[in-house]
């Protein structure tokens, strides 16, 4: 069923922008759908696709895996090599060869992001990314995606709730929330 | 007026709802006239004894079990390529009728095997392919009960559809392989055209002919009700979004 | 491909569970059978290669929901599929890695418990080949089955149901060349239409998973 209605932006390298809305909204599903990972009901999405990192709330960590497998293991998949300074930039130097299950929430969460600068891809949608972070993990994974990844051209649509401090333009999604009578989708055909 | 314009559900409906009970009833004359055609009306055969009036009722069922698949395979195919939700209704309607029929010539195949052959099961090529066909149904119905959603319900159960068909048909021949390693060929199965003569062969065509009519009323039927289901749901799921949502 | 095939292995030596559950589960089947028809060695014999070919196929299905459930569960799944790996290699690295850790151990394994069974000497080479020309099938077509019940609540059962109708074909081929092997007949061609099987499942197979995928993605 439609969920929402003329989302329309533009996004030139460089620049980020932040999804807003109330839970419930739709957030997740523009991410998913920006990313190929679902079909949008009417409209397209261009120039993402093969350039897409997408980072959902779950990290997908192995536990029996440690926290420089994982990241190798990004790397390898991506085709990529693995970035000396991401263990710096993350805070997982001290971490590199610990099982990623014995990690806590925001350790964990970090690793997940760090794969975000390992797999060199120019667009990011990243769901949530700051879920269980402290203020200065906060601080860091911002300082990452201004000086690493925007400053470098890259592009980062983030639907959040907190103020990374980035100064970026903000996209509320509220207005754009799909009438229930709104066209589209499979029930349509049976109303 | 192009075919495709009773995709539409709602035309669906009200085009075939009539024909239903009209169908129904057709079919039950038919069904009559051969049944009692068949069962009183024919010479018992030489070989067989009067048991062998029990084709009447296992030739078209097994015939329809067979068919029932290859329409869920068409419906299938219609619904990955155009996306027409009756399609798939009419797939997962067909399916537990495609079961009952394949039950029915099981069941009618060991009440017949156990007079003719001396015991109620054997593990004939033809009798295992049925076996397996009656599996095939049964994962298919679990795989669409199982998913929530409709619309990966009516993909998934499709795709299984579509390989089912190929390992379906594997499985017939794989099984002819196999049983002829393990007895002698001896077949006893009736092939209408070779071994029935025309008093056994004419009342079986009005028989199968009662099966096939049956077979498009129920299926008639048991598509409308999916698609009034559906309609239920997408109506609940109107009422649900016009809540507000909760920050 | 590779990288991901060397986690999944890895995750499977680590895990524990991974190598040696089905190996042991295969080893409990055969074990337990004497007990069901007897001692005799020559009812023993005559069943051996159906019963180590129902037992393989039991053991690859006991781990197949495995495949994908773990990734779906952590999320994985979707940042898989946003991977510049094309979801028709990920269904082939799947299966593959479902092989080694499955399938691979019982190949190995069958012989010695052949032994067990009084499989005649004449029928291990038939019974190796035939398996190991099999396994792979039932992995890629296990693979395809754990992909359409991926994500869905008491899947494991379902997933059963769906996937033992498609074994058939594989089981008959197989334990067949393994029968023929063991009684003196020509056994080849049975090994070749399995292996006909095999290679038409490697070769279209991955297609209809990722399409499963796509839809359970959504």
């Amino acid at each position: 069923m439609p969920v929402l209605t003329e989302v329309s932006f533009r996004l030139a390298p460089g620049q980020g922008l932040v999804l807003r809305g109330a839970n419930g909204i739709g957030k997740t599903t523009l991410l998913r759908t920006i990313a190929g990972l679902q079909p949008p009901l009417s409209g397209g999405v261009e120039g993402a696709g093969e350039r897409a990192g997408y980072a959902s709330h779950a990290d997908g960590i192995k536990p029996a895996l440690t926290v420089a497998e994982t990241l190798r293991f990004w790397a390898d998949l991506y085709r990529t090599d693995l970035p000396e300074d991401v263990f710096e930039l993350f805070d997982l130097a001290d971490l590199r060869d610990r099982p990623a299950g014995t990690l806590s929430a925001g350790q964990g969460r970090r690793l997940g992001l760090a794969r975000l600068a390992v797999i060199g891809r120019e667009v990011l949608l990243l769901d949530e990314p700051t879920v269980s972070l402290d203020a200065s993990s906060v601080k860091r994974f911002a300082a990452f995606l201004r000086d690493r990844h925007l400053a470098r051209g890259g592009i980062a649509v983030i639907a959040t709730h907190i103020d990374l401090g980035l100064d970026l333009p903000t996209l509320d999604l509220t207005p754009h929330r799909a009438a229930p009578e709104a066209p589209g989708g499979s029930d349509a055909a049976f109303l | 007026m192009s075919i495709w314009s009773y995709a539409n559900p709602r035309k669906f409906l009200d085009t075939t709802e009539p024909w239903v009970p009209r169908l129904m009833w057709l079919s039950a004359a038919v069904l009559a006239v051969g049944l009692v055609w068949g069962f009183f009306f024919t010479p018992e055969a030489e070989r067989f004894g009067s048991s062998v009036k029990i084709i009447y009722l296992h030739v078209p069922s097994a015939l329809m079990a067979i068919n029932a698949w290859l329409m869920m395979l068409v419906a299938s195919l219609i619904w990955l390529v155009r996306r027409h939700h009756v399609s798939a209704l009419a797939a997962r309607a067909a399916a537990p009728i495609g079961m009952v029929m394949t039950l029915i010539a099981l069941v009618t195949g060991a009440i017949w095997g156990q007079p003719m052959w001396g015991t109620w099961w054997a593990w004939d090529p033809r009798l295992t392919s049925f076996l397996i066909l009656f599996l095939f149904y049964l994962g298919y119905i679990a795989l669409w009960a199982a998913i929530p959603d409709p619309d990966s319900a009516a993909d998934l159960t499709s795709v299984l559809c579509l390989v089912g068909s190929v390992f379906a048909i594997l499985s017939r021949y794989a099984v002819n392989f196999w049983n002829q390693g393990l007895h002698q060929g001896a077949s006893l199965s009736l092939d209408a055209q070779e071994n029935v003569a025309d008093v056994f062969w004419l009342p079986l065509l009005v028989c199968m002919a009662g099966f096939v009519l049956l077979f498009v009323a129920l299926v008639l039927l048991r598509t409308g009700t999916e698609i009034r289901a559906r309609r239920i749901t997408a109506l609940r799921a109107r009422a649900r979004r016009a809540e507000p949502v909760r920050a | 491909m590779r990288a991901l095939l060397a986690r999944d292995l890895r995750l499977a030596v680590r895990a524990g569970g991974g190598f040696g559950l089905g190996l042991a589960f295969f080893l409990i089947v055969v074990v337990l059978v004497p007990f069901g028809v007897g001692p005799e060695t020559a009812i023993l014999a005559r069943i051996a290669p159906g019963i180590l070919w129902v037992a393989a196929l039991l053991a690859a299905l006991l781990s197949l929901d495995r495949i994908f459930a773990l990734d779906h569960e952590d999320g994985s799944l979707p940042l898989l599929a946003t991977a510049p790996l094309p979801l028709e290699m990920l269904a082939l690295a799947k299966a593959l890695a479902h092989w080694i850790t499955t399938g691979l151990p019982l190949v190995v394994a069958a012989p010695v418990l052949g032994v067990l069974l009084h499989l005649p000497g004449a029928a291990m080479p038939w019974l190796l080949v035939s398996l190991a020309l099999g396994t792979p099938a039932l992995s890629l077509i296990g693979t395809f089955g754990a992909a359409l019940t991926v994500g869905l609540r008491r899947g494991g059962l379902l997933l059963s149901l769906i996937v033992l109708p498609l074994y058939v074909p594989v089981l008959i081929f197989g334990a067949e060349a393994a029968r023929r092997g063991a009684e003196g007949l020509p056994a080849a061609t049975s090994l070749l239409l399995l292996a006909g099987i095999g290679l038409g499942c490697a070769a279209l197979l991955p297609f209809a998973t990722a399409a499963a995928l796509r839809v359970t993605l959504r």
